[in-house]
């Protein structure tokens, strides 16, 4: 369903995100774990459409996000790291608008308002406006807006952060009753999360791949806070070797 | 063209539901009715004064409407339109960007031409019907007076295309920042100079003259409101417009290669 490979996204000279590939299955529920800047939200905005990728490819759905980006946008349903929400909408006119910018038809406008609402819990509050509501139902808006259209593939930004530990688990469970036959990868740095939710685990540090696994393979032996200290642990070890071997090396070349 | 129009009317639609637009066209209308009152009653001041003077013959007669409070109304309006347009056209894109909804659009699958012409029809529509409004003023002179409607038309025209030029400034100061008021100060800063760019045409020389008085909003402006249309304004006008949406459908595209 989602195919990447050797994407990477450069910044001038620091990479943002090198040369990372993965995969994730229909139906799949895949945590992107990682600790904060490691490149999650800009891989994420990569296979959205909204940053090009400084090289390598990627493909959703079978669409090639570089050359066929309309295609991938039409089967995408994203939720960004804070809710684009305009304060000043009501969430019904709000989902309309969504719902008519990713091109669903005149006529089932209403249709796919109403399952949008109804299935994210929102039948109470669809006349409010956007800006009276709270933290956690602006979060479900943001939600309602990514299936809105139905899409293949759903991409969560940190869907949970900053809510309250009720909030945190209606969304866990929601998360859960959306995916269907959906493909979603949703991002996150806290390790319960995934262990709750998700069927399968990338691990990126430092904008680097470092483990890519099913959860059940991955927490077999040991709980996954375990195994995720020992990977990262693992990787710093084994970039500052690196480093160690590219500082050791370079002044004898320079000679 | 549905893109364009769901663009265009969540973007009026959130126009209006802030203070701004109220705001903004309360005074627009509030300071076009002093200069109205203003014009009107040096007019007649004016009319009396000659009409006192048997010596001067018919002179009172030749006073016009046209010339003595339309055209200086019309460039008054068009100052005002010069400093509350950018104002109106700030937040269309760097509002986006703080909200987040950037995201949200440039992840939608509609082009970044789609959003940018819905932007300019919607705040268009908002500087045209502000303009419109003014119109009561040409209304109130045909009623108790005698302008020459054509003239007049052509002047209303002419402040249509300036508002529609500021707009299509304004916008792209707006794409090029996610702050309000570097976009307000940019755009107020570029249809300035468009505004002034002729000043030093006359000692400019024989090439670069021209090309100055050519490069100023006011001259054709100032055409159109003696009720000349040619066709060399209306190609200015509309390549302007045409001119700067383009280099803000790059601004936004830019996103995409940078």
């Amino acid at each position: 369903m989602i195919e990447v490979s050797n994407l990477t996204k450069r910044y001038g000279e620091r990479a943002a995100v090198e040369a990372i590939s993965f995969k994730a299955e229909r139906g799949q529920i895949v945590g992107f774990l990682g600790p904060n800047g490691a490149g999650k939200t800009t891989t994420m905005r990569m296979l959205t459409g909204f940053l090009p990728p400084s090289s390598g490819s990627a493909t959703v759905a079978g669409f090639d996000i570089s050359t066929q980006a309309d295609e991938v946008r039409r089967r995408i349903g994203y939720l960004p790291e804070t809710p684009p929400l305009y304060p000043e909408m009501t969430v019904r006119s709000y989902l309309t608008f969504v719902a008519r910018l990713k091109g669903v038809a005149r006529g089932k406008l209403r249709e796919a308002c109403d399952r949008a609402i109804e299935r994210t819990g929102l039948t109470d509050v669809h006349g409010r406006l956007l800006r009276h509501l709270s933290k956690g139902y602006r979060q479900r808006v943001g939600l309602a807006q990514a299936i809105v259209h139905d899409p293949e593939v759903l991409i969560l930004d940190e869907p949970t952060v900053g809510l309250d530990p009720r909030q945190i688990i209606e969304i866990r469970s929601l998360v859960r009753e959306l995916r269907g036959d959906r493909t979603v990868i949703l991002s996150t740095h806290i390790l319960p999360e995934v262990a709750q939710t998700c069927d399968k685990v990338v691990i990126i540090n430092e904008g680097r791949i470092v483990c890519e696994d099913d959860l059940a393979h991955l927490t077999a032996e040991s709980p996954l806070e375990e195994v995720f200290m020992r990977l990262l642990a693992a990787d710093t070890r084994d970039r500052e070797s690196r480093l160690d071997h590219d500082a050791g090396a370079s002044p004898a070349g320079a000679v | 063209m549905r893109n364009v129009l769901t663009i265009a009317g969540r973007e009026l639609r959130s126009i209006f539901t802030s203070p701004v637009a109220y705001v903004v066209m309360t005074g627009f209308l509030l300071l076009c009715g002093w200069f109205f009152f203003n014009l009107i009653a040096r007019f007649n001041m004016l009319v009396q004064m000659y009409s006192s003077y048997e010596a001067m013959g018919d002179t009172a007669g030749r006073l016009n409407l046209n010339e003595f409070v339309i055209a200086p109304l019309l460039h008054n309006m068009a100052v005002v339109l010069l400093i509350v347009v950018p104002m109106i056209t700030m937040r269309s894109f760097a509002e986006e960007k703080r909200l987040g909804t950037y995201e949200l659009l440039l992840t939608s699958p509609i082009g970044t031409g789609q959003i940018v012409l819905g932007k300019l029809l919607a705040s268009g529509t908002f500087v045209g019907l502000m303009i419109a409004s003014s119109g009561i003023f040409g209304i109130i002179l045909s009623i108790w007076g005698n302008p020459e409607i054509g003239v007049l038309l052509a002047g209303y025209a002419g402040l249509l295309l300036v508002g529609l030029t500021f707009v299509a400034i304004g916008l792209f100061a707006s794409s090029l920042t996610e702050n309000q008021i570097i976009a307000s100060v940019v755009g107020l800063v570029i249809t300035l100079l468009l505004f002034v760019i002729a000043w030093p045409a006359d000692s400019a020389g024989d090439i670069l003259g021209p090309v100055l008085r050519h490069l100023a909003v006011t001259e054709h402006f100032d055409q159109m409101v003696r009720g000349i249309v040619s066709t060399s304004s209306l190609v200015y006008f509309f390549s302007m417009i045409a001119g700067w949406t383009f280099l803000t459908q790059r601004s936004v595209e830019s996103i995409r290669w940078r």
